[in-house]
């Protein structure tokens, strides 16, 4: 697949569509169906895509799998830091109110928040799968 | 502060946890988990603290209002279970920084901690929980982080049994989601102090019979009650040595709690022993559990083998007490969760402090160990004469209370059981007594104590052990009442 020219550029201009409606899937996900694990995954895709069509070691040059796993860790963060962030401005954990002076934008930035978590964790983890997989056979040789 | 302790005792573990894995030096992700893990004691410990004093607690996450919002409820039974499994996280974090360094690669410290942090908070998090969904998501969590802690295992037989363990606690945890979610359609709650009020309408209905097995299928998995305990011993034989400690005396703990809260509290005391006769099923599981486990352990050449049988035949002890159907049986049920995790911790502890020098736990390589560590075969010993359950040990006020909660029914046969049993745990102890004392040593002669790294947090739980062994009132106390709230139920 890496010789042909057609699927190379169609991989090409394919990838930041798909990354900007991974974007696109989770910052409209209060509105419409979507959130942070459907837009992971979407840009999980994205990445393999690339990894399919050029090869592991160009994608791992750009998107290291030290990255990947570290975002894995810090969607946790991003989680849990909002619920410790709502907890220092004096309301429940994950009380979302306390995050806007409208309680209406609140619950708004908390739930993107906790979804933007979300998105980094799911996203970290999947192309962390997806490299192990892919990897494996090279490992073996 | 002191209101969100309820949520602090889950956050803190799991927060601390994806920090560990940005921490390079394996030494530096310790140094957080102990630090995560002793405050997630101290939080333990205010929390028993205040209920002791103010009663419920609750706790309303994102503002939301129990029975719609998930709720963290706190009374005497889970502040008890809590303090318990922060307790035991707390001695085995310290005692891991050792015992891990040898036996764990060094490239995945870092990543062992994240899973041992994961793990406590996932245990914390059924464990104070008022929402039965709740329930299942702390379960996953520290399921699946359990399975990453045995796989870490030296020998290649840790993966294939936590790859057993995983497959049959899956189907635990299955079971359990279909009894929640049969639960929820009867009644359309999550909440179990709201279902507490509902369910007694929909008693008669088919649905929650059903539901009502499924989660004594699930939890049974769970907590390795026999004959659903094959997963239990290779996990914990091959795990390495302070993951089998930390596991054998928190989680099968935490799945009796699940069955305590979800068949007293939930549905309440007259369903699960009137309608569905629980008692009766667990009676004879409960004593055959005792029994065959003990021989079983009896004849097992590696010891954390046999211990691990043992724990089978221990969680068979708590059982039983559920199934005398009484306070006092309960209170040895809840005493038995607190004093089997002290004697199952130093004695896993122990035998760490054995793979540590002598890199093997099989019988024959420990003989004439007593006089090369002598401190960790006392350790072993005081464990031990705990495990068999002698006066002056927290063994012995359990068996006490047992034996108390038989004769209380009437059931001599069931008293004589216990002692008789307790001496089949004198003597696969004594198997290994044997070895460590009265057998020549033939090993190198530069094998050594073990370091005092190791020592400090096991005769810390041996100190405990001996501790509530003689003065017994206050933890007597609060099993009691613990025992009583379950018993009262919260219904109608």
């Amino acid at each position: 697949m890496r010789e042909e020219v057609i699927v190379r550029v169609g991989a090409k201009v394919l990838a930041p569509f798909i990354i900007t409606f991974g974007l696109y899937v989770h910052f409209h996900g209060d509105y419409s169906p979507g959130g942070g694990f459907q837009a992971g995954v979407i840009l999980a895709a994205a990445i393999a895509l690339l990894a399919l069509v050029y090869g592991l070691d160009a994608v791992q040059k750009v998107v290291t799998p030290r990255f990947v796993r570290a975002c894995a860790a810090l969607g946790v963060i991003i989680f849990a830091g909002v619920g410790v962030v709502t907890m220092v401005l004096g309301h429940n954990y994950l009380g979302y109110n306390a995050l806007a002076h409208d309680p209406e934008h609140g619950q708004h930035y908390g739930i993107l928040g906790v979804e933007l978590g979300v998105l980094v964790t799911v996203f970290g983890v999947m192309v962390t799968v997806f490299y192990l997989f892919a990897g494996r056979r090279r490992r073996k040789q | 502060m002191s209101a969100h302790l309820p949520i602090l005792q889950v956050v803190v573990p799991l927060l601390a946890a994806p920090f560990c894995l940005f921490l390079k030096r394996g030494r530096a992700a310790w140094g957080l988990a102990v630090l995560a893990s002793w405050a997630a004691l101290a939080i333990a410990l205010a929390l028993l603290g205040q209920v002791m004093q103010e009663g419920v607690l609750s706790y309303a996450i994102g503002d939301w209002a129990p029975p719609i919002g998930i709720e963290y409820r706190v009374d005497v039974v889970n502040a008890w279970v809590l303090v318990i499994v922060s307790g035991i996280g707390a001695v085995v974090a310290p005692y891991a920084m050792a015992s891990i360094e040898r036996e764990v690669e060094a490239g995945r410290i870092p990543l062992f901690y994240a899973a041992y942090l994961l793990c406590l908070s996932g245990l914390l998090g059924i464990t104070i929980t008022g929402d039965m969904f709740n329930v299942f998501v702390f379960l996953e969590i520290s399921s699946l982080s359990a399975y990453a802690l045995i796989a870490l295992g030296q020998a290649r037989r840790a993966l294939t049994s936590a790859f057993r363990y995983l497959i049959m606690g899956s189907v635990g945890a299955t079971f359990i989601v279909i009894g929640i979610g049969l639960l929820y359609v009867m009644t359309g709650s999550l909440n179990m102090a709201d279902l507490a009020q509902l369910l007694p309408e929909v008693w008669d209905s088919r649905t929650v019979k059903v539901a009502y097995g499924f989660l004594a299928v699930g939890f049974c998995l769970k907590l390795a009650l026999f004959p659903l305990h094959l997963w239990l011993p290779n996990a914990y034989t091959y795990a390495p040595s302070a993951v089998t400690a930390f596991m054998a005396s928190t989680a099968t703990k935490v799945a009796v709690y699940m069955l305590l809260r979800f068949f007293l509290t939930v549905f309440g005391a007259p369903f699960s022993f009137d309608v569905m006769a629980l008692d009766r099923v667990l009676l004879p599981l409960a004593l055959v559990a005792i029994a065959s486990m003990s021989l079983v352990a009896i004849f097992q050449v590696n010891v954390k083998r046999l211990l691990a049988y043992s724990s089978v035949a221990q969680i068979g002890y708590m059982i039983l007490g559920l199934s005398f159907a009484t306070v006092t049986g309960l209170t040895a049920t809840l005493l038995h969760l607190f004093n089997h995790a002290l004697m199952k911790g130093a004695l896993f502890m122990a035998m760490g402090c054995v793979m540590y020098r002598i890199g093997s736990v099989h019988i024959n390589a420990m003989a004439g160990l007593g006089r090369r560590m002598p401190w960790t075969m006392a350790a072993f010993v005081a464990g031990g004469l705990s495990l068999v359950g002698v006066p002056l040990t927290v063994g012995f006020v359990s068996k006490w209370y047992l034996i108390l909660g038989a004769l209380e029914r009437g059931w001599w046969p069931v008293a004589i059981l216990v002692l008789l049993t307790s001496l089949l745990a004198l003597v696969y102890i004594w198997r290994v007594v044997e070895a460590a004392y009265f057998r020549d040593f033939p090993g190198d002669e530069s094998t050594r104590e073990a370091p005092w790294t190791l020592l400090g947090p096991t005769w810390a739980l041996v100190a405990l052990n001996l501790y509530f062994g003689i003065d017994a009132g206050r933890t007597v106390e609060i099993a009691r009442q613990a025992a009583e709230v379950l018993m009262a139920g919260i219904g109608p």
